[in-house]
């Protein structure tokens, strides 16, 4: 189906820079390569437009935290990126998205593709009710990937999700006896095995313990270097350790009193919560509002 | 809600002591009493029928009811050979042309049909209006457009294509119940990492449903069993031959039962309530499959 380039990008630097070069991309102007960019983007559930006008840009190998209270439209946003709201009836998109510059969008675009590029994680870990092993796995099959050995893949994506050492012995067990925390990771991995280059989530610590949450942000932060990585939080102290730069959103209430998110504000992270340009922002970072 | 009279305070005078019993009311206990004689009437009905049935059969439960064909001359050489054998003919194909069928047709509604399509309602409450179709009524159908429409006659063909136009109602609900009982999430994994629709469906979706489909169709197929009128309207009666193919005529055991209960002489209400008892043994039989299928392939999530 695709081109067969089973070789995962396998770097074992990023484990040891990755502190330094979060400290260094807060201190440089996020404005990089852009990966995945929005203009003008608004998102209707049939006639209610809940999200309006969103410019945003997602830099090269950065972490991107989207922050702001319920129903702001954060996650609506991330599940355009992969087309995931194409599976909701009534969702419509207007203004653009583009992928290295190729409109998400457009009328020719293999959604497959757009979903193996940009993986994603969701918020309450979905293991398939089949083996460790087979979970892994299931992305390079359904792809029809020709691999050398798919038992080589699966250790590299379990290694690169931090879970290897784990659950080595125990790879035909089924992926449901795993604990939440190792569930989330074996999400991870799942979806580095079909070599994405940007990997959405959806608040993927939010039924996790701190112990748990603490590993998923730690391996987030090794992935950054080979990955731009977009999560959703509603934990502002996660987005504040582990994000380079940090979008605000919030919901305006319009004359007919319905709801409708909007980006306040996108910037490095540091800026964001030491310094915000919007009274909104400090408001719902100091616990204020929202 | 206001409380208009608090709790008394722990440490307040009462009339009896704080965390004693005052016993179960007496509605709660009425209630109880209610559900434990429902379900009595139920389960006695079903042990005294089986055991009239048992006793009434039990003199005629031997060797010579599946070694024998049926005879309306000689009970006492009579067996139900035949009827066993179309019978596990006409399961078997009506088991071919419904199950694929409503377990497909099950899928496009659940998982492709858009709901808020007017034709993909109309089909709904179709199957839903047809689950509560006479069975008779289906008999009539086969027999007009069936065995005589199209000139198969009272077949094998024409009565498993009759019965499993009867049961395809059921398969499709049983098989829509199953697939909805799919967590949403995993259709949402799998199609996140680029699988298409039907790869979802085919290796996530249905592997998952399989416990809740596999009951749904025994279930069916349990309904076509003991099902004699759609087949007497088709003008299937009385042979002495085992079938030997979709084209030959055939007898099944609800429609040997029926016209062994008319004769007049009580040896064959004998062979009625033993023919009776083999149907019951093929039915638990294909009941227990269901039930094996299921402990066998249920996964929690």
């Amino acid at each position: 189906m695709t081109e067969s380039t089973p070789d995962l990008p396998v770097s074992v630097s990023a484990a040891s820079g990755a502190i330094a070069d979060s400290d260094e991309s807060n201190n440089t102007d996020g404005a990089n390569e852009s990966v995945i960019t929005t203009r003008d983007l608004s998102v209707f559930y049939g006639s209610y437009q809940a999200v309006r006008n969103v410019d945003m840009d997602f830099g090269k190998n950065r972490i991107t935290a989207m922050i702001g209270p319920s129903g702001c439209g954060k996650s609506t946003v991330l599940r355009c990126f992969n087309r995931m709201n194409d599976l909701i009836a009534g969702a419509r998109v207007e203004g653009t998205i583009t992928y290295h510059g190729q409109d998400v969008y457009a009328d020719d675009v293999d959604t497959i593709e757009v979903r193996r590029r940009v993986g994603m994680v969701f918020q309450k870990p979905n293991p398939f009710p089949k083996s460790i092993y087979d979970n892994i796995a299931y992305g390079p099959r359904v792809n029809g990937w020709k691999v050398d050995s798919m038992d080589d893949v699966v250790e590299e994506a379990l290694t690169r999700a931090a879970l290897w050492d784990e659950v080595k012995d125990k790879l035909k067990e089924s992926a449901l006896a795993l604990s939440g925390g190792q569930q989330q990771r074996l999400c991870i991995a799942r979806c580095i095995a079909v070599q994405p280059d940007v990997i959405l989530m959806d608040e993927p610590c939010a039924s996790l313990d701190p112990i748990a949450t603490s590993k998923i942000e730690d391996l987030m932060r090794e992935l950054a270097g080979d990955y731009t990585i977009i999560i959703v939080t509603h934990n502002m102290q996660q987005a504040a350790r582990v994000s380079d730069r940090t979008a605000f959103f919030t919901a305006d209430v319009d004359d007919h009193g319905v709801r409708h998110g909007r980006l306040v504000e996108m910037d490095k992270t540091k800026t964001i919560f030491t310094n915000p340009s919007d009274p909104r922002t400090e408001g719902y970072i100091s616990g204020r509002f929202g | 809600m206001t409380i208009t009279e608090p709790l008394p305070s722990p440490s307040a005078p009462l009339d009896r002591p704080l965390l004693k019993a005052t016993g179960e009311p007496l509605r709660e206990r009425a209630f109880k009493w209610l559900l434990w004689f429902c379900m009595g009437v139920g389960l006695l009905t079903l042990v005294v029928l089986l055991t009239y049935v048992v006793i009434k059969g039990w003199s005629r439960l031997d060797s010579r009811l599946i070694t024998n064909m049926p005879s309306s001359v000689l009970p006492e050489t009579a067996g139900a050979q035949s009827a066993i054998a179309g019978t596990l003919w006409l399961m078997t194909f009506t088991a071919i042309w419904s199950l694929p069928t409503g377990i497909l047709a099950a899928i496009y509604l659940e998982e492709y049909g858009d709901a808020n399509r007017w034709y993909n309602r109309a089909i709904e409450i179709n199957i839903l209006n047809l689950a509560a179709v006479p069975s008779i009524v289906f008999g009539i159908l086969g027999l007009a457009f069936i065995s005589r429409g199209l000139g198969f006659g009272p077949t094998i063909l024409t009565g498993s294509i009759t019965l499993a136009l009867l049961v395809l109602p059921i398969v499709v609900i049983a098989s829509r119940e199953a697939i909805r009982a799919v967590p949403q999430s995993i259709r949402a994994g799998s199609l996140a990492l680029g699988a298409t629709q039907w790869q979802t469906v085919y290796r996530q979706v249905l592997p998952a449903a399989i416990p809740g489909i596999a009951t749904g169709a025994i279930l069916a197929l349990s309904r076509a069993i003991g099902e004699a009128a759609p087949l007497l309207m088709l003008g299937v009666s009385f042979v002495q031959f085992n079938p030997d193919g979709l084209m030959s005529n055939f007898t099944a055991l609800p429609v040997q039962i029926y016209s062994w209960t008319t004769e007049a002489r009580p040896e064959y209400g004998t062979l009625a309530a033993a023919a009776s008892v083999v149907l019951l043994i093929m039915l638990l039989a294909m009941n227990s499959v269901a039930i094996y299928i299921r402990n066998k392939t249920q996964r929690r999530w």
